[in-house]
């Protein structure tokens, strides 16, 4: 079980206070309309899977309710860092 | 009846750590015994000279006890006085005895002595050879169900009790700075460093009293009994504030960020049933900022010519029944070993009064302190030998006997035979590294500790004493307290003033690296030599996987089963690989490693569950009239964690009758709903308004103060997925209702949105569920009733449908929506939750002159559907949206911002002529309901599989339109206005329905709008 | 909207509306009334390692806002306490216009919870005295508070959360919002050295009740009225 520092709290908290929302930094297009088939389909659906380091959005749902990003590893679970919303990660893949 | 046994026949009559003043009486396969306290299950059966204590998994051969810890493999006991209590898969070496305890073997059906499954052990190993599940019982497939319930049944896997478990578990959330796992000398030294230290500290070991090996040693620690150390060190750490010492806790699991799980026995080591609101087996997760690992060492056995026969045990096991439990196994010893410290079985035997008949040692030569002290008693040492087979069947009768050549893997000359009933081996040491391999450390192979080390740390983790392959008293010491002071470190705090005692040095030979012992024989022809006793798999078992081509020793384990079960290789892994290895001509390093995942030992379900069960299995959320709706009769439906009522049957009713009054009362006169659980959110901002316009499909640019409107949700993909009414309580100040089972995600939806898409909107979202209580009443005489209650004016000219007031009802402030969700007249009323039990009482006290009727979530359901409502989440299931309801006139598409889901239900796929579309459906014959989900056909005699057209979402019986009501999905629907659609079901009828609207009743509005 | 509306009761002031929301003269039931705690209390054991009170009928009140200094000032007035800025911190104070305690929930959310019948009050003087965007939304209703003390509380609290309520990391005054066994909201807050305070939704109460029972039990609980 993860044990996430939470940007907004200032301390760590366990997993079961949070959820995961998918992946960070997908912004919904700025004009929809003019948008075609194809590249609203990429925004709804398409996303990274990688092995290794991952950028995602949380939720400290059971705590204040704010959503955050976490660069994750997804293979050894290790939490590289958190960073609100509008920043941007430090760590990044190679 | 049990029946009376004899007395304890191997029970010293003085030493070890049980309290002979307190004789405790049990029962084992139906005969009483007698124990003392202190004793566990396993010394006390080994006390009365219980040699067999089950049957083996395959060949149904006689087990003894082997081991005295949790590397037991054979003494695995179903526990338990009554079927209530019953515990399966208990190791008899880990249970303390208790009065009144009864156990039965696991393995051995039918009983241990006569078992019918024997013929097929007695018929030998050329019949069941490894992988034989997956040769013999594979084929027919067919009857592979029947072999399996045969083959479980007699495996022995314990059995679940078939009554609910009385006792209580429970689970508890730990947080400490360093959790030190294992409480022998390397864990206590550790312990008390870092308390001493200031560190918060949790010591857990799965034994009934810290110490580990010391409490089964003769030897001194800081010039006093090491057991007197021991008392002092834990009589210190008691008095710690910020430590907790757990016994009978077993750390089972090590997870990720340092999350530990300990099994911790309660009072099942004391009683069958715990006294009332005692806690049976607890649960500790852990977070530990640092965890040290202390876990020890497990003794090997070495492999040989049917060393399973009982009486065949690890030598340090015979130690400690002898030390700590005053028990000698047996009359006539056999010590085999590879190395020095093994001599400690023999004199502690031979001091203990009893014959130690040879001790052959596998080494050329040997002269260290032990082994002197064993020649001084004059013990005949055999160098260079090793044990090939024993005789006997229900016990050890004779031990073959000869010398092996210098690499141990040929005999060499003659075999001689020797009398006795006990055979104690040793191959050396294997660190207990199971917790570090769960973090995916890969162990790494050691030629100097003839063992696996823990591979590097890949969490806060530190390791000490034998679990490093450090196995003398002093070095475990000292890695303790260097353990103890480098967790402080890391923790940033001071290093504890603490020093390691003086111990006794003992001068040891270096072990052999030999683990099976040749047989005169080919393996494949000699005796079987078991390697997992658990599994029973052999040397000949594991040669032959390897010739079958299973050269991977992850393959071997799988074909063979080999640490599978509850032992998980505890004792045979090392064995098993090094077996391997022989026969492919490589090292062990080379064949592999050795996995251990979680659990060390097996958890109970209880401890698992904690108090997650029974009334508390789920929370159960109520409304403020809940007492009401109980008083008075109400089924309850769950929607969600919420309990709603689902009707109110009346004395006699069947269901169907009391819906059926449910629905006239209301459509006639009045009847009343519990509507609390509906979501309610508090919007406020000045852009609250621009936000729902993006939110909602429809426009709320101009929605005045006072009014109230209807709205869909959908998703970025154009698809419905919430709904509901949302009323402007001021120019910038809104309240929001949605489905009661959408409330948590709408406003965690809404919170996205405002966080990450549009932070720059003033506006803000609470959640107000469950601080007003809602109660709907619908019907022709609603508004009579409400004007005896209020003092507001909700008279039709000023207080229009789909308009919403402040007033009082029955005295308490109230906000009144006019809203309808039935198609009648209909008045919201939402009131603080802490007044509603009060103003519903008052509806009913003034509603008897209109026969108020109370109904519930399914009259809700009949009355929308005879007016087309939908239900987000029974008419809709995420593939649907607002057009494909036929709700254009929900959906603007003229609005400045691109709200949420326009994008998305014009793409290509969503604009198709023939997408399933929400229709009303009117079967031809009135009286038949169709059922939920059936699937729609064109044509009833189209050939199988028959194209699909679309299945019924909502069905019901009105009983205000004595017919059928429902609606569902068709492919183009919308454009096939009186058609037929046919519902083959599952009963061989096909249903015939006509597509219609999907409104029934009242089409043109009137009733709502009287 | 009509005028009708408009009475000393209502408010719709600077586009938002606040009514006084409780009668003069009709006592209301709280999350636990069902549960008759006065009759335990009175009837129930009166030796055991947990205490349980309920705090029951108090004025609850969420505020969000992201105050600059001017609002920041405008709140502290109102209040009578400057809010609390840093996370997991509350503040609390006595007397003026009665006991008033804030505790923080988020960088732009605080609980305030004041005595019943000031909720109404402190409304309509944020209406008046607060300017620029903030939200304050009367939700006495849609909690309870549950006092826990006793020499058990601790291990009760390990049972039931995953926080770490150890004094060190936990001190008088720090205030966490987390889940409470299998419910999903509460908020604790330490308010002596055996004892807390707990926030609980009003639909989870009988859960949360029946819980803690079950919770306490090998240690004794005693209800106090
Ligand atoms: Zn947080």
């Amino acid at each position: 079980m993860l044990h996430i520092y939470c940007p907004h709290c200032g301390e760590s908290r366990d997993e079961e206070e949070f959820h995961p929302a998918g992946q960070a930094h997908i912004e919904r297009p700025k004009d929809p309309d003019a948008c075609t088939d194809k590249e609203w389909g990429e925004f709804l659906y398409f996303r990274r899977n990688p092995r290794g380091v991952h950028h995602e959005l949380w939720v400290h749902a059971a705590g204040c309710r704010k959503f955050f990003n976490m660069t994750r590893n997804t293979q050894t679970y290790e939490i590289k860092e958190v960073y609100k919303l509008g920043e941007q990660p430090s760590v990044v893949a190679e | 009846m049990a029946q009376q046994t004899n007395n304890e026949t191997r029970r010293l009559s003085a030493g070890g750590r049980i309290d002979r003043s307190k004789p405790i009486t049990f029962t084992f396969n139906d005969k009483q015994y007698k124990g003392y306290e202190g004793d566990t299950l396993a010394s006390a059966l080994l006390a009365n000279g219980v040699d067999i204590i089950g049957r083996s998994f395959k060949y149904s051969r006689p087990r003894g006890i082997v081991a005295a810890g949790a590397e037991e493999p054979n003494a695995i006991m179903q526990l338990g006085a009554t079927e209530a209590t019953q515990i399966p898969n208990v190791r008899a070496t880990q249970q303390a005895l208790y009065d009144g305890l009864v156990c039965k073997v696991t393995n051995g059906w039918p009983n241990v002595d006569n078992d019918l499954m024997g013929w097929v052990g007695k018929l030998g190993g050329k019949m069941m050879p490894p992988g034989f599940y997956y040769k013999t019982f594979m084929y027919p497939k067919s009857m592979w169900e029947t072999y399996e319930s045969y083959i479980r049944k007699a495996a022995g896997l314990g059995r679940s009790p078939k009554e609910n478990d009385p006792d209580r578990y429970d689970n508890m959330n730990q947080h400490c700075d360093v959790l030190v796992v294992g409480g022998g000398p390397a864990g206590l030294m550790a312990a008390l460093t870092a308390a001493r230290g200031g560190a918060r500290v949790i010591l857990a070991d799965e034994q009934n009293e810290f110490g580990g090996s010391l409490l089964s040693s003769k030897e001194s620690i800081g010039n006093k009994p090491a057991t007197e150390w021991v008392d002092d060190v834990v009589t210190e750490l008691a008095r710690f504030d910020n430590v907790q010492l757990l016994t009978h806790a077993t750390v089972n699991g090590y997870h990720d960020h340092n999350f530990l799980t300990i099994h911790q026995h309660l009072t099942d080591q004391s009683f069958d049933k715990a006294p009332n609101g005692k806690i049976c087996q607890r649960l500790h997760r852990v977070r530990a900022k640092w965890v040290v690992l202390a876990t020890g060492a497990h003794e090997r056995p070495l492999v040989y010519g049917n060393n399973d026969v009982p009486g065949c045990m690890v030598a340090n096991a015979v130690s400690t029944y002898i030390q700590r439990y005053g028990v000698v196994p047996g009359k006539d010893l056999v010590l085999m070993t590879t190395n020095d410290n093994a001599y400690r079985a023999a004199l502690d035997w031979h001091d203990a009064g009893h014959n130690v008949v040879a001790i052959v040692d596998t080494r050329k030569n040997s002269k260290g302190t032990l082994v002197e002290a064993a020649r001084e008693r004059g013990m005949t040492v055999m160098l260079g030998s090793g044990v090939v087979d024993v005789q006997g069947s229900k016990r050890v009768t004779s031990v073959s006997i000869a010398k092996l050549n210098e690499a141990g893997d040929q005999v060499e000359g003659s075999v001689i035979e020797v009398k006795a009933d006990t055979v104690a081996s040793s191959g050396g040491w294997s660190p207990v590294i199971h917790l570090s391999c769960h973090t995916g450390s890969r162990p790494v192979w050691s030629d100097e500790v003839v063992g696996f080390l823990p591979g590097p740390s890949q969490q806060q983790q530190l390791t000490a004493g034998a679990m490093n392959g450090a196995y003398s008293t002093a070095a475990a010491l000292e890695q303790g307290m260097n353990a103890g002071q480098s967790a402080l470190e890391k923790l940033a705090m001071k290093m504890a003033d603490v020093s390691v005692p003086e111990t006794e040095t003992l001068d040891e030979a270096e072990p052999m690296a030999l683990f099976h012992i040749p047989h005169p024989k080919p393996t494949h022809k000699a005796p079987k030599q078991f390697v997992d006793l658990q599994n029973d798999v052999t040397a000949a078992g594991i040669e032959l996987a390897c010739r079958e081509g299973f050269e991977s020793i992850e393959h071997v384990k799988r074909y063979t089963a080999m640490g599978f079960g509850t032992d998980q290789g505890k004792l045979g892994n090392i064995n098993g690989m090094a077996i391997a290895a022989k026969y492919l001509k490589q090292s062990i390093p080379e064949t592999g490693t050795t996995i251990f995942r979680p659990n060390y030992t097996p958890v109970t379900f209880g401890a698992i569950a904690g108090r997650d069960c029974g009334e508390l299995f789920e929370p159960k959320r109520y409304t403020a009239m809940h007492q009401w709706h109980m008083e008075h009769g109400a089924k309850f439906e769950d929607v969600g964690q919420w309990k709603r009522p689902w009707y109110y049957p009346k004395a006699g009713e069947t269901m169907q009758e009391a819906l059926n009054r449910e629905c006239l009362a209301t459509r006639e006169s009045v009847g009343i709903l519990d509507a609390s659980t509906l979501g309610k959110i508090d919007i406020q901002g000045k852009d609250a308004r621009e936000f729902l316009g993006r939110v909602y499909t429809n426009a709320w640019a101009k929605l005045a103060v006072g009014k109230c409107r209807y709205g869909l949700m959908c998703g970025e993909d154009g698809m419905v997925f919430d709904d509901g009414v949302t009323s402007c309580l001021a120019e910038n100040h809104f309240l929001m209702t949605t489905t009661t089972g959408g409330a948590a995600h709408v406003l965690s939806w809404l919170e996205l949105y405002h966080q990450t898409e549009w932070p720059e909107l003033e506006v803000y979202f609470t959640s107000v569920t469950d601080h007003w209580a809602t109660m709907t009443i619908s019907g022709p005489n609603s508004r009579r009733l409400l004007e005896t209650l209020t003092d507001g004016d909700v008279s039709k000219e000023s207080m229009s449908f789909m308009d919403w007031r402040a007033m009082t009802v029955a005295g308490v402030p109230a906000r009144v929506f006019r809203i309808s969700f039935t198609g009648e007249l209909s008045f919201e009323i939402n009131v603080q939750a802490n007044y509603g039990m009060h103003v519903w009482k008052a509806l009913f006290e003034q509603g008897k002159q209109f026969n108020l009727t109370p109904y519930g979530t399914e009259t809700m359901h009949i009355l929308r559907a005879e007016k087309g409502f939908i239900i987000a989440g029974q008419d809709t299931d995420g593939s649907v949206h607002p057009f494909d309801l036929g709700m254009p006139w929900a959906v603007s598409m003229q609005k400045p911002f691109s709200f949420i889901g326009k994008r998305g239900m014009q793409r290509e796929d969503c604009v198709r002529k023939d997408r399933k579309q929400l229709v009303g459906l009117k079967t031809t014959d009135p009286s038949v309901v169709l059922p939920e989900g059936a699937q729609g056909v064109f044509d009833p005699k189209a050939s199988i599989p028959m194209p699909m057209v679309g299945h019924v979402s909502s069905s019901y019986w009105s009983a205000n339109l004595g017919r059928s009501v429902a609606m569902g999905f068709v492919k183009g629907g919308h454009d096939k206005m009186g058609q037929k659609v046919y519902y083959p079901l599952v009963d061989g009828r096909v249903v015939e329905a006509e597509i219609c609207s999907p409104v029934f009743l009242d089409p043109k509005g009137e009733r709502q709008n009287v | 909207m009509s005028d009708a509306m408009l009475n000393e009761q209502v408010e719709a002031t600077k586009g938002k509306m606040v009514m006084n929301q409780i009668p003069a003269d009709i006592v209301g039931e709280s999350p636990l009334h069902h549960a008759d705690l006065e009759t335990l209390a009175s009837r129930g054991q009166d030796q055991g390692g947990v205490h349980l009170k309920e705090k029951s009928l108090q004025g609850l009140l969420i505020l969000r806002a992201k105050p600059d200094e001017a609002q920041m000032a405008e709140i502290e007035s109102v209040l009578g306490v400057a809010l609390p800025t840093t996370p997991l911190t509350s503040v609390e104070m006595a007397g003026g216009k009665g006991d008033v305690s804030v505790r923080w929930v988020s960088p732009d959310e605080w609980f305030i919870v004041v005595p019943a019948t000031v909720a109404f009050q402190l409304e309509s003087d944020f209406q008046t005295s607060v300017s620029g965007h903030y939200s304050l939304v009367n939700v006495s209703s849609g909690y309870t508070i549950l006092q826990l003390s006793g020499d058990n509380v601790v291990d009760v609290l390990k049972k039931s959360t995953p926080i770490d309520v150890h004094p060190s990391v936990f001190p008088v005054g720090k205030v966490v919002s987390s889940v409470f066994a299998k419910s999903g909201a509460m908020m604790l807050r330490r308010i002596g050295d055996n004892a807390f305070e707990l926030i609980i939704r009003r639909s989870f109460a009988d859960y949360i009740w029946l819980w803690l029972q079950d919770a306490s039990m090998e240690y004794g609980l005693v209800i106090e009225a």
